[in-house]
């Protein structure tokens, strides 16, 4: 496609054939400054009237060869250029094509950098938590001095996303774990003939931690991250400009029903689950440990107090606000992107997941200090 | 206008496209020539996306036969990707690839179809970008920062990436402004004579039928009613094209005259 004659005066290259895309890969292979090494004269011919074909693949080609020979010192010219290719080369020839090469950091310092990131992403972190939440209780108040302007509907029809029909898949979740934990402690306690304890093990865990701690995590993955890809889309669509241009607050009609939605749901979830957990756990104990229903109950009833319940149900409210302002927070930072529509939403559910054990830890500081 | 020596470049035969009960193009028929700018014209929902969605395979279509350069297209996975290579479309919307760069989005297609090195395509893809009117400032830009505009100039340039011979255009000039609109116009008849192309356009706006198309067809109840240089187009008896032209819209344009 591109020989090489050395003539007396120089050197002669001849193209032919087809200079196009297909061909792109053989034909950029060509390495003028080769020739200069050799001992090539200044000037050189390059004859493309033996091309049959050209795109701008094989003009920029062309243009690339005249480039790199005058950085190497050679003249080259072109000869024999077709009428019908003339528009094309000169196109091309009046761009720039290049560019400055991009920056390239060390592996360290690019290590370096990511740790020195992520402070202030910490902080800003901390910062957005704190006015989604001033932002969620201002539009509450506003709310609660003018109850007109609740959005009752959007509330109940949230409250139905993320309460009613979650119900099914929460009640069986539940059901399994207080069944899986009633199965263990029989097969633990019945080692030292303490299997009437499995009814203390599953009535306070689940009433006390698991219970509330599952719906919690389960709801920041179900109903958090659809919360989270909803307002992100909306976002990306410019949908919450456009409720914000009508006057509206985006936050009172947007965020304030789900998130009140969520703080309704979670704790019935939490009582149903509860249930269906302790159902669970004493379905166990009667077909796999022996413990007629009766003695469960009784024993349930000496082993468990209302403090118990308590201290469970309590906890939830305020994990569905952290969940609800996690999700909301994260979907109104979402850019034009796809990806990071993604990435908000992962974002969301790692970090209400794990805002929740940490909140479930201080609770459980908290209660321990007041005795319950 | 419709020159028997022209090579064809789309050819489309008693095409049937509908959907459910409702029929969107009756026994449609269209030649495309080698090299020429055709412009497609019809009423809103009257069915010029669906026929430029169904030529390049992304409908199915109930009856009648498609040939691209030569090739059929009866929409299986192989027909398809040996004519993707050689087409270029332009979305409405842009479709630019959210998640990429400038540079990468034109880079896409050639990773996919060619073997170049990295340091080939970047040259390429800056030379395109600089075809199109934009410059190297703008190839590290995501589509989200760009403008209506740019987003249409890089959109062109990733349909043009690896040089097709048909480029389809779905209203190309739809959300712009009158003077980028003109611009864009412009660019597209510059680029369509460097590099030799075949145009097939989507269009609404009566501008551009007259600066960049070589034969404007209007469709009508599923059918080519017209089809034909602008002057013969407008020249036309057939109601629907006389109202589409002779509009107050098309009024306040000084018609050329041949």
């Amino acid at each position: 496609m591109l020989k090489q004659i050395l003539t007396n005066d120089g050197l002669y290259l001849k193209a032919a054939g087809a200079w196009t895309a297909a061909n792109a890969h053989l034909l950029e292979s060509y390495d003028i400054s080769e020739l200069r090494r050799k001992g090539v004269k200044e000037s050189a011919v390059l004859d493309v009237g033996g091309i049959k074909a050209l795109d701008t693949y094989g003009a920029w080609l062309i243009e690339r060869l005249v480039r790199r020979a005058r950085a190497c010192g050679l003249t080259l010219e072109i000869v024999n250029l077709p009428e019908r290719f003339t528009k094309l080369v000169q196109a091309v020839h009046v761009t720039h094509g290049e560019r400055k090469p991009a920056k390239r950091t060390g592996s360290v310092s690019m290590f370096l950098e990511t740790i020195g990131r992520f402070f202030p992403q910490f902080a800003e972190d901390l910062a957005i938590f704190a006015e989604t939440l001033g932002a969620i209780f201002s539009a509450l108040l506003r709310v609660v001095i003018h109850p007109r302007r609740f959005r009752l509907t959007s509330a109940v029809h949230h409250f139905d996303r993320v309460g009613w029909q979650a119900m099914p898949i929460m009640l069986l979740i539940s059901f399994l774990i207080g069944a899986i934990i009633a199965q263990q402690g029989i097969f633990h306690f019945r080692k030292f003939g303490a299997d009437t304890y499995v009814v203390d093990l599953v009535g306070i865990l689940v009433l006390r931690e698991i219970g509330v701690l599952l719906i919690a995590i389960m709801s920041a993955g179900r109903s958090g991250s659809s919360y989270t890809a909803e307002l992100g889309s909306m976002k990306m669509r410019e949908e919450i400009d456009a409720v914000r241009t009508m006057g509206l607050d985006p936050v009172e009609v947007l965020m304030l029903p789900r998130v009140l939605a969520l703080i309704v749901a979670v704790p019935v979830l939490v009582f149903f689950g509860s249930l269906a957990a302790l159902y669970g756990g004493g379905l166990v104990a009667w077909l796999y440990g022996g413990m007629s229903p009766a003695i469960f109950i009784s024993r349930l009833q000496e082993a468990v107090s209302v403090n118990h319940f308590e201290v469970g149900i309590i906890k939830a409210p305020f994990m569905a606000l952290v969940i609800g302002i996690v999700a909301c927070g994260e979907g109104l930072r979402v850019k034009g992107s796809a990806e990071s529509l993604g990435k908000r939403t992962t974002t969301s559910v790692v970090k209400s997941i794990f805002l929740v054990i940490v909140l479930d830890g201080l609770f459980a500081i908290f209660f321990a200090s007041i005795g319950m | 206008m419709a020159d028997e020596s022209h090579e064809l470049a789309i050819s489309v035969r008693d095409l049937v496209v509908g959907f459910g009960r409702q029929t969107v193009l009756d026994h449609l028929s269209l030649d495309v020539y080698r090299g020429e700018t055709l412009g497609l014209v019809g009423a809103s929902g009257g069915g010029k996306s669906v026929l430029m969605r169904t030529i390049v395979g992304l409908l199915p279509k109930r009856s009648g036969t498609i040939e691209v350069l030569h090739t059929k297209l009866d929409r299986t996975e192989e027909s398809v990707q040996a004519i993707g290579r050689r087409w270029g479309i332009l979305f409405q919307q842009g479709a630019l690839f959210s998640s990429l760069t400038v540079l990468q989005n034109l880079q896409f297609p050639m990773r996919e179809h060619l073997t170049i090195s990295q340091e080939l395509m970047d040259e390429i893809a800056l030379t395109k970008l600089e075809m199109v009117g934009l410059g190297v400032a703008d190839a590290d830009k995501f589509p989200s920062q760009l403008s209506g505009g740019m987003t249409k100039r890089v959109a062109l340039a990733r349909a043009l990436a690896l040089d097709p011979e048909i480029v389809f255009l779905d209203e190309p000039t739809s959300d712009l402004d009158p003077i980028a609109a003109n611009e864009f116009d412009l660019l597209i008849k510059t680029l369509q004579q460097t590099l030799g192309l075949t145009v097939f356009m989507v269009t609404h706006d009566l501008d551009s039928l007259f600066t960049v198309c070589d034969r404007v067809a209007a469709l009508s109840e599923g059918r080519i009613v017209t089809i034909g240089s602008i002057s013969e187009v407008l020249a036309s008896s057939q109601p629907w094209v006389r109202a589409y032209f002779s509009g107050a819209r098309g009024l306040r344009r000084k018609v050329p005259t041949q």
